[in-house]
């Protein structure tokens, strides 16, 4: 209870209330997690369930259009899928995909950049030179070879059903640098700081010092890059989806769904791609512009890489 | 500055061995050479003896050293679906590439620069609000958003452009160009514009918060107070500044286009690279794949290298303590 | 004949969100040819912005809000910009504080020379050339040549100081503004940049509006001396009247706060508190907070500029009777006369 009351004091909070921008975007930002997490129940059918749909109700317009019908609000997909649910559904994959990517890259590269950053010598110029080495390498690449190489040694039916956690691991893979390199700026900056002096002068081990003392003051840089990163794995989710190297339509994402209804729309069934892309990319939006705010906010003194 | 050369040099040849060695693996652990060569209508026991005649069942580094020495002569195996060597492949396709990269960076060459200096010189008239707002958007949008979007405005509605294929081509010294054509050039039209929106909102912002930021220095207040002409203050004095972070970002940049060639390829069928990378993986060409990743490896670590060295050469910073 | 350089009731204002700011609140200064002029105060008193509001270079959000600015024949803040950028650079050059930020990293000194020529005289490249390296002769630059080709990370502080000063000469201005020139020297070699500074305008003929915090600098350079304080002059005469007999009590603090004013061994005095923001600048005087004098008028009324005993010697202040020195003012008239 005090630290809600200190942080509802807090100059961050006071600063939230005051910009419409912030205010807006998180406020959309939580509305569609919550949707996510809540689709179950949020939406009207479970698009899981092959035997919720019929191949016969395909190809429905959006409701208030001519041949629109009540029960789809946003009409069909082309096997029959209530559109409105199946963005759902989407939205669920996409958001499970890019927070865990996010965890897996964050992860990975907290334990490097840290341990760059405290030991220092030999393994910190090897550690940053791999990080150098894959930052010069769009991540979009690596993640598409990585996705196509994945698919190839599993076999399409294989990967398919794996499909979520190896696009967690390919894009936390692919991203992995930019934590490595924030998290060592960090480091390095608060390291030689008295605080960390001291408790290697009580005789503290390093591996304790490293992440009881240092982390933490990493900590705000990580916050602020985790959100555009989180816009971001879930922006590379689409695209893997879009060429057939992420999700499958039976369990899409916002990707796949927008490549499932590309090649209707030259028929005149724009809605199936139309309204997934505007969720798409709403949802990416308002988390980038959160994360604007977050870091003129908190401005840390991000790695210029 | 000749060590700084140096220097890198050896990074990158590093860097293109370990690219080999993924890609070896690859090519050793899912791809099948027999099969590329003669198919799968061959018994077991011939296999077996091409393999050894093949030397797939030597040693590890002795298949990857032949692995390397093949690279390097220009020999990444035969592609089992082309049913032709990996590299001429992938030399036939990357015309169309290449010339999709340099249609969309001319288009970014020819629209950030003036765009991103106007919004840094007069920040609040109202295009400068609206290029500001809409690249907030831009940078949120996918790009095959753009490029669907594109082809039913364009193409599908308005019936103005073609919104798939390069259109008629012309074979000029074995390069298979549309760049000569009418009707190429205006195949070219939507794809660049798709892929340049993945990267014209970023460089405009970085050009116009580069330039702002170099605008209020001491050293443009004095070009000022020297009484110069202000086309010269800003556009010599200021942009030149403006240029040396700019163009450290390009390289990598460029490279990020290159991937986004894949998703703009995919839309508009372009018959490039990225579309014959995608229908290899489809066909689990592996020889193929692998190919692909060397090359687009190399070709990284060759533009990276470039750029570092370029920006020495600007940089006369840089220039100097390199020459110490 | 009328004066080369007239400013009169000067105001500069700053647009921030919460309403106007005033930097320069009504100032008013003479400058004849081949005149000296010391402007002196502490950061944020308004000197600099008085230097830039004469080329009419304030940045944003500051703007002349009243006032006149006479220079020859024009009148400086009424005149279109083109107009205003012939004379700028031109006829009123200006030295900046810090030299190894005022030269352009990118440019060779050649090319940050030769494009100031060509912005104003219808010359070609070549001849710009050789007014560039005639003008770093003046300045003392050895192998001129040499230098034209390199740029300015490659030359020394004080050598960048000269080629900024030889910059101010090109194109033989009738007056220079030079902003704390030797602030950002090594101390070794600020002596010779005054001292080459001051030569050069006598030899070419230029009025020099030197601003700076350092009284003991102004002193020895010009014939005279503004002293300013929260955006008004409060003091102003000739050096030798300012120096040994100054009649504002702020002077009087700033000159018994410069070493060698005071007995050898004595302590430095320092003048109590701050000088006040500009966000809240007392009523009245708006140095009375920090006065050993002040009196209930001060607090109430701003004192004008009112002639004090010496000639041209003005000050602003309600006290001024008390802080006669007669034995010194005596002394100096005397000599003055002989």
């Amino acid at each position: 209870m005090r630290s809600w009351q200190r942080f509802r004091q807090s100059y961050f909070f006071y600063s939230f209330k005051r910009d419409p921008v912030a205010l807006g975007s998180f406020s959309i930002f939580f509305f569609l997690f919550m949707v996510s997490i809540f689709a179950p129940l949020v939406a009207p059918y479970n698009t899981y369930d092959t035997s919720t749909y019929d191949i016969m109700d395909a190809e429905l317009p959006p409701s208030w259009m001519d041949d629109g019908e009540e029960r789809f609000l946003l009409g069909t997909d082309i096997q029959g899928r209530d559109l409105y649910s199946t963005m759902i559904y989407g939205l669920r994959t996409s958001v499970f995909i890019g927070v865990g990517a996010v965890l897996f890259q964050a992860i990975l590269g907290i334990i490097v950049g840290l341990t760059a950053g405290y030991l220092g010598g030999r393994v910190d110029s090897t550690l940053m030179r791999i990080a150098d080495i894959q930052f010069s390498i769009p991540y979009l690449i690596v993640a598409i070879i990585a996705s196509a190489i994945f698919q190839l040694a599993f076999g399409v039916g294989r990967f398919e059903e794996l499909a979520l956690p190896l696009l967690i691991v390919i894009i936390g893979l692919s991203e992995w640098p930019k934590y490595a390199r924030t998290v060592r700026a960090s480091v390095l900056g608060e390291k030689n700081k008295e605080y960390v002096e001291a408790a290697r002068v009580i005789g503290l081990n390093r591996r304790l010092i490293m992440f009881r003392h240092i982390l933490p003051n990493t900590m705000t840089p990580v916050l602020v890059i985790s959100t555009i990163q989180v816009a971001q794995a879930i922006m590379s989710e689409a695209a893997l989806s879009f060429l057939g190297l992420g999700m499958p339509v039976t369990k899409p994402s916002l990707g796949s769904l927008i490549k499932a209804g590309f090649e209707y729309v030259f028929s005149g069934s724009w809605w199936i791609t139309f309204f997934p892309g505007i969720l798409l990319v709403t949802f990416t939006l308002v988390i980038i512009l959160f994360g604007d705010w977050l870091r003129d906010v908190l401005n840390p003194k991000l790695y210029k890489g | 500055m000749f060590a700084f050369i140096v220097r890198r040099i050896i990074q990158a040849i590093f860097v293109m061995v370990i690219i080999a060695g993924i890609g070896f693996t690859v090519q050793n652990k899912l791809g099948d050479p027999v099969r590329d060569m003669v198919g799968e209508r061959v018994s077991v026991a011939e296999r077996e003896a091409l393999r050894d005649k093949l030397g797939l069942n030597d040693p590890f580094l002795t298949q990857f050293g032949r692995f390397v020495r093949n690279a390097v002569h220009g020999d990444l195996g035969i592609s089992y679906f082309h049913n032709k060597p990996t590299v001429d492949v992938i030399l036939s396709k990357a015309p169309a590439t290449l010339e999709l990269v340099f249609g969309s960076t001319v288009m970014i060459l020819v629209l950030c620069f003036p765009i991103g200096i106007y919004t840094a010189i007069k920040p609040k008239t109202w295009f400068s609000r609206f290029v500001m707002g809409s690249s907030t958007i831009g940078v949120a949008v996918p790009v095959f958003l753009t490029a669907i979007t594109l082809i039913y405005i364009f193409g599908v509605e308005l019936k103005w452009l073609p919104s798939y294929g390069r259109g008629e081509t012309v074979d000029i010294w074995g390069w298979d160009t549309g760049l000569l054509t009418a009707d190429g050039l205006l195949h070219l039209i939507l794809p660049s514009i798709s892929l340049s929106s993945i990267m014209l909102p970023l460089y405009i912002r970085l050009i116009r918060s580069e330039m702002m930021e170099v605008l209020e220095t001491e050293y443009i207040k004095f070009a000022w107070a020297k009484g110069l002409r202000r086309y010269r203050v800003w556009l010599v004095h200021a942009f030149k500044n403006t240029l040396l972070p700019v163009v450290t970002v390009f390289g990598v940049e460029i490279g990020i286009l290159f991937a986004f060639t894949l998703l703009t390829e995919t839309v508009f069928q372009w018959q490039g690279m990225g579309f014959m990378f995608l229908e290899a993986v489809e066909r689990s060409d592996t020889a193929l794949l692998v190919a692909y990743l060397v090359v687009v490896g190399v070709m990284f670590v060759v533009i990276n290298t470039l750029v570092d060295i370029a920006y020495g050469f600007i940089n006369p910073m840089v220039r100097i303590t390199g020459a110490k | 004949m009328g004066h080369l350089l007239e400013v009169n009731g000067l105001e500069v204002k700053f647009a921030l969100r919460f309403g106007d700011l005033t930097a320069i609140d009504g100032i008013s200064f003479t400058l004849d040819k081949k005149e000296k002029l010391g402007l002196v105060g502490e950061s944020g008193a308004g000197k600099s912005v008085t230097g830039f509001a004469v080329i009419n270079l304030i940045s944003k959000p500051g703007f002349i809000s009243g006032g006149s600015i006479r220079f020859e024949e024009h009148e400086l803040n009424r005149l279109p910009e083109e107009k205003m950028r012939s004379i700028r650079g031109n006829r009123i050059s200006m030295i900046f504080q810090d030299p190894m930020m005022t030269l352009n990293p990118v440019l060779t000194i050649g090319t940050q020379m030769i494009e100031t020529v060509l912005a104003h005289r219808d010359a070609s490249k070549s001849d710009a050339r050789d007014i560039a390296l005639e003008k770093l002769r003046k300045v003392y630059i050895p192998s001129p040549e040499k230098r034209l080709e390199q740029y300015p990370h490659e030359l020394s502080g004080g050598m960048r100081q000269r080629i900024v000063i030889a910059i101010a000469l090109l194109t033989n201005p009738a007056l220079i503004i030079a902003d704390e020139p030797t602030t950002a020297l090594d101390v070794t070699i600020q002596a010779g940049i005054m001292e080459l500074l001051s030569q050069l305008c006598e030899t070419e003929n230029m009025g020099m509006i030197l601003i700076t915090h350092d009284l003991a600098v102004v002193s020895q350079v010009t014939q005279r001396i503004a002293v300013m304080y929260a955006g008004r002059i409060i003091e102003t005469g000739p050096s030798d009247y300012i120096v040994n007999c100054p009649r504002h009590p702020y002077t009087i603090g700033l000159i018994n706060s410069l070493p060698g004013a005071r007995k050898a061994g004595s302590r430095l005095t320092q003048i109590p508190g701050m000088m006040p923001n500009l966000t809240a600048i007392p009523p009245g005087c708006a140095f009375h907070p920090r006065c050993r004098l002040q009196e209930p008028v001060c607090k109430k009324s701003r004192p004008a500029l009112e002639p004090v005993s010496a000639p041209e010697h003005f000050a602003a202040c309600h006290q001024v009777d008390k802080t006669v020195d007669q034995d010194k003012l005596l002394n100096l008239l005397n000599e003055d006369n002989q």
